[in-house]
């Protein structure tokens, strides 16, 4: 690796107007989605392709007695019926997860979450497909459910996963990071504890496109090609390799554009299988595509964490430990995505930005009656919910000691000259200035203001004949430090891959390039980034950097795009490529100018002679006199190009400081959020446009869960979100006018010093909101999210469970 | 039955069930896959078309409904030029997956044309119908102020409504 470059923002533009690298730069991708010509997985019609549906449990729990299929298979544009029985013949009814549990494609024993995966009807078209589902009997013999987490290991608890041998419990995993001891000891001593109890409760990504695939196996070549909507189309090649037995080298996976992922797209669900099943048993290309309800009923939901958080601390305000015990709530199978050695994610960063000796936590995972996942909706492998607990518990402590929140922050936080540091749980923080964002964010609000405000607003309240429907204001503050870029190979693996990201650069004869990507975007305009990233280190304008990506045949290996690992890692690759690309234009450019290379020098674009500014050669030059008959030095081999694989010796570590203002209606409970303000630092900003984009987007995801998102059961089982009239997305009404600020602390270990964000805002959001309710509210804790009813009922004193539908 | 429904100004007729819908006539007849589908319950807002001049979304409109009347999809936004709005969210990066972008769109080409100098406010209330999961509102409703600032400079509002005075 290179030294470190600071890179401040480009001021060279190209032909087109562009930034050289660095800067605002209108998103290459934009043409083609503003004409209605993206290319999604669903508007993709192959000839002679078939339409797949899935029909679902209606149940919770219970033992399939028989499946009926002849009615179905007698509906005349019906082509197939495919049951567990099929598959069981084939050896596909189930098939491994990414945590090392096994989870049914179709189920053959029970259904054991509602929405399972039970049968797949292959018809003419989709309407067809559908009728037919309703012409399949399936007898069921109802079993108890599982839904609440804290009752799963009850001696008495239906054992849910009887397909394990040996099974007797609900149990998955204990898992516990930090020194126990130190904290007993911490804890014993300290003269003040706060212990609070909370809920992240379940929630889902819910991409506005769904998930689906359009399968073709080539029964001719052997060749499969899979259309998918994938965030991993690398990781997915391998796993359909393992899973179907499959030649990996005959399996091309393609992720074409997807309408948005957040963590929702990264596993294989059984609909991708069954459509790989069902063209291997047609002989044709079949589509399935999921609707609204199955997206949100079975894809991988995110959080379901039951924390019990303690904080010690002294009088005056210095935070001595914290400690954490968590009830996981994994659902039916263990389905969760992240690197293997971290059961819980990365959920142990959880002290958070703070400095403080002492920390531990416990995790409990069990299954419930449940769909599967956890760690997705731009969680960063659970620090979403990390950081809701520190950031709650500080404020909890606050609460206690009658101190102001932001104050209670600025005394704990890290200082500057402590990075990198290494937190109580090993984490090794890159780089940081806290105080410095904090103080920014607190300026933008106009904090003391707000606060004064807030204290007249009470003042009138409090007198006599007072207006009973004032608003209640309330201010909130979260900090967090998020952990992306996962990850150093050594310590990192999914499903035994290795979490390093291969990249490819090469340079045409004309000087024009193309950029190969093991990543790939959703949204986040990897088209545009990443050749703004190869124009910053070789000069070339990015309008002549093509990005290639999402399909597995032209790009090389690496484990896709989430957990914000985009920029971090093949972000990193392809500055390191370019680099090398430079180095070795530098050794042609010698050679050109019959000189030696010592005698060069760089200028952005163009390696010239020392002392002689006119004798030298752009890099469209270079390029053409590495493709051409010149003479090149002994062992270097023509052409322009390099190929790396970066394996990150770090994370990075973004981090800021959110406050949202919160107006509540006393009389009906609805909360309104006057303004947020987000102070982001991820490092140099390759284009703040983009980035600010990315903000608004975890913002608007932070006011969701606090305010209206929550998938909740009743008790038997029944889903009570599963469609956008019960799981309800924020709209244009619910979000305020976003107020941003930045600071820039590069990353020391980056090649370009940038860190992640896709998720920041995501997960620093939800508690900036819920402190601002709660301080509405003038209460310690309540749980999100505060839908006018949990609102109300909260400031009645009558708190409520949100993920339940009883008490 | 067969249907007979303009669709950007070109007349197009088909044999259809007559339960399909207009989202699937658009995408699965005509092949006319930028208008989008995503909920089975008439709440996102991605399948927004014009339907006689209004915004309707076309998972909740029987393709028969339209029978005799007249379509516009996004597809229908361009004419020699990008349509304001469309420029406007390529300048204020008013998208990001783009999925939920052309029903966003047509709901803003429809704002513009009966209000052609929208305050935010009114902005965020048209464009309530319609969820995006990536951008948090904030750059669509830009890209509308952005249309509507150019469309008073350069005296240019819509292709369609011109074309209709004409
Ligand atoms: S597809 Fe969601 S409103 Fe039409
Ligand atoms: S841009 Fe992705 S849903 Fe709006």
């Amino acid at each position: 690796m290179t030294a470190t470059e600071t890179p401040s923002p480009d001021t060279l533009t190209s032909p087109a107007g562009n930034p050289l690298g660095f800067g605002r730069m209108l998103r290459k991708e934009d043409a083609r989605f503003v004409r209605g010509q993206g290319h999604y997985v669903d508007d993709l019609v192959l000839p002679g392709m078939l339409h797949g549906a899935i029909l679902r449990s209606s149940y919770a729990h219970a033992k399939i007695v028989s499946i009926d299929t002849s009615a179905a298979e007698a509906h005349p544009k019906v082509k197939a019926v495919i049951t567990g029985k099929t598959l069981e013949g084939l050896n596909l009814a189930w098939m491994p997860t990414l945590s090392g549990d096994v989870v049914a494609v179709l189920a053959t024993d029970k259904v054991r979450f509602q929405g399972q995966e039970v049968a797949f009807v292959i018809a003419e078209d989709e309407y067809s497909a559908r009728d037919a589902l309703e012409l399949i009997e399936v007898e069921y013999e109802p079993l108890p459910a599982v839904v609440d987490a804290r009752h799963a290991l009850d001696p008495d608890a239906p054992v849910i996963r009887d397909d394990l041998e040996g099974r007797t419990d609900n149990h998955i995993y204990d898992w516990e990071a930090g020194d126990a001891a130190a904290c007993d000891e911490v804890f014993a001593n300290a003269e003040v504890v706060v212990a609070e109890d909370m809920i992240y409760p379940r929630v889902h990504p819910a991409p506005m496109e769904t998930c689906g695939a359009v399968a073709h196996m080539d029964k001719v070549t052997g060749k499969l090609t899979i259309w998918t909507t994938t965030q991993a189309p690398h990781a997915h090649r391998t796993i359909y390799a393992l899973v179907a037995g499959l030649p990996e080298q005959k399996i091309q996976v393609i992720s074409p554009d997807i309408g948005g992922g957040f963590g929702n797209k990264v596993g294989i669900y059984p609909g991708y299988v069954l459509a790989i099943v069902g063209s291997i048993v047609t002989g044709v290309p079949v589509k399935w595509v999921e609707d609204r309800s199955e997206n949100l009923m079975s894809t991988s939901f995110a959080r379901d964490y039951h924390m019990h958080g303690e904080i010690a601390a002294t009088r005056d305000g210095k935070i001595l430990g914290l400690r954490v015990n968590v009830l996981a709530d994994h659902g039916a199978f263990n389905g969760v995505a992240q690197p293997t050695k971290f059961p819980a994610g990365f959920f142990h960063v959880f002290t958070g930005s703070y400095d403080y000796p002492a920390a531990h936590c416990k995790v409990t995972a069990v299954y419930t009656n449940k769909a599967l996942g956890g760690v997705a909706y731009a969680c960063s492998f659970r620090i979403t919910e990390a950081v809701y607990l520190v950031e709650r518990m500080v404020n909890c402590l606050a609460f206690e000691l009658g101190m102001d929140p932001a104050e209670l922050r600025m005394k704990n936080l890290l200082r500057p000259e402590q990075f990198p540091y290494t937190s109580p749980t090993g984490w090794v923080y890159d780089s940081g200035n806290y105080p410095r964002a904090l103080e920014e964010a607190m300026r933008i609000a106009g904090y003391d203001e707000l606060r004064a405000e807030q204290a007249k607003r009470r003042e009138e309240a409090a007198k006599p004949g007072a207006d009973p429907s004032a608003p209640l204001m309330g201010i909130g503050i979260s900090f967090f430090t998020e952990a992306v870029g996962a990850g150093p190979r050594k310590h990192m693996d999914i499903l035994g891959l290795g979490m390093a990201d291969g990249c490819e650069l090469r340079l045409h004869p004309t000087g024009k390039a193309q950029l190969r990507l093991s990543v790939q975007t959703q949204g986040q305009g990897h088209e545009t980034t990443f050749a703004q990233i190869v124009s910053h280190v070789i000069g070339i304008p990015p309008e002549d950097i093509e990005v290639i990506h999402g399909d597995t045949d032209n790009t090389p290996f690496g484990l896709g795009t989430y957990g914000s690992r985009s920029t971090p890692v093949s972000g990193a690759a392809a500055a390191v490529a370019a680099q090398r690309v430079k180095e070795k234009a530098k050794v042609i450019a010698a050679a050109a100018l019959e000189c030696s290379v010592e005698d060069l020098e760089w200028e952005h674009g163009r390696w010239y002679v020392k002392g002689d500014h006119a004798a030298g050669k752009t890099m469209a030059e270079i390029a053409m006199a590495a493709h051409s008959s010149l003479e090149l030095p002994e062992g270097v081999e023509g052409h322009l190009d390099a190929s790396v694989v970066y394996n990150p010796p770090n994370l990075t570590y973004p981090f800021g400081a959110y406050i949202c203002v919160v107006d509540v209606d006393p009389q009906t409970g609805a909360v309104k959020v006057r303004r947020f303000i987000a102070v982001d630092d991820c490092g140099p900003r390759i284009n703040p446009m983009i980035v600010e984009g990315q903000v608004h987007g975890g913002l608007a995801d932070g006011v969701g869960m606090a305010l209206m998102e929550v998938i909740a059961f009743d008790s038997d089982g029944n889903n009570l979100g599963g469609s956008f009239m019960d799981y309800l997305l924020p709209t244009s009404m619910e979000c305020p006018s976003w107020e941003l600020g930045e600071t820039v602390t590069p990353s020391p270990h980056h090649p370009i010093g940038v860190k992640g964000v896709g998720e920041s805002a995501t997960v620093g959001s939800p508690p900036a909101v819920v402190n601002a309710v709660l301080d509405a509210l003038q209460i310690r804790a309540a749980d999100m999210p505060f839908t006018p009813a949990v609102t109300w009922r909260a400031l009645q004193g009558r708190p409520i469970r949100p993920d339940l539908a009883i008490e | 039955m067969r249907v007979t429904i303009e669709v950007n100004g070109r007349e197009t007729s088909a044999d259809i069930e007559d339960r399909l819908l207009l989202v699937h006539y658009l995408r699965n007849t005509l092949g006319m896959t930028g208008t989008h589908w995503g909920c089975d319950t008439s709440n996102c807002g991605a399948c927004t078309v014009w339907l006689d001049g209004l915004p309707v979304k076309s998972c909740t409109t029987l393709a028969a409904m339209a029978d005799g009347r007249s379509v516009r999809s996004v597809e229908g936004l361009e004419g020699d030029t990008l349509d304001p709005v469309q420029q406007g969210f390529i300048e204020e990066h008013g998208l990001q997956c783009g999925f939920c972008t052309p029903g966003m769109m047509m709901v803003a080409r429809a704002l513009l044309d009966r209000d052609p100098d929208p305050d935010e406010a009114t902005i965020r209330e048209a464009i309530s119908g319609n969820l995006c999961r990536c951008t948090g509102y904030e750059n669509i409703v830009r890209a509308i102020r952005w249309a509507a600032r150019k469309q008073a400079e350069t005296g240019r509002s819509d292709r369609e409504a011109e074309e209709a005075v004409l």
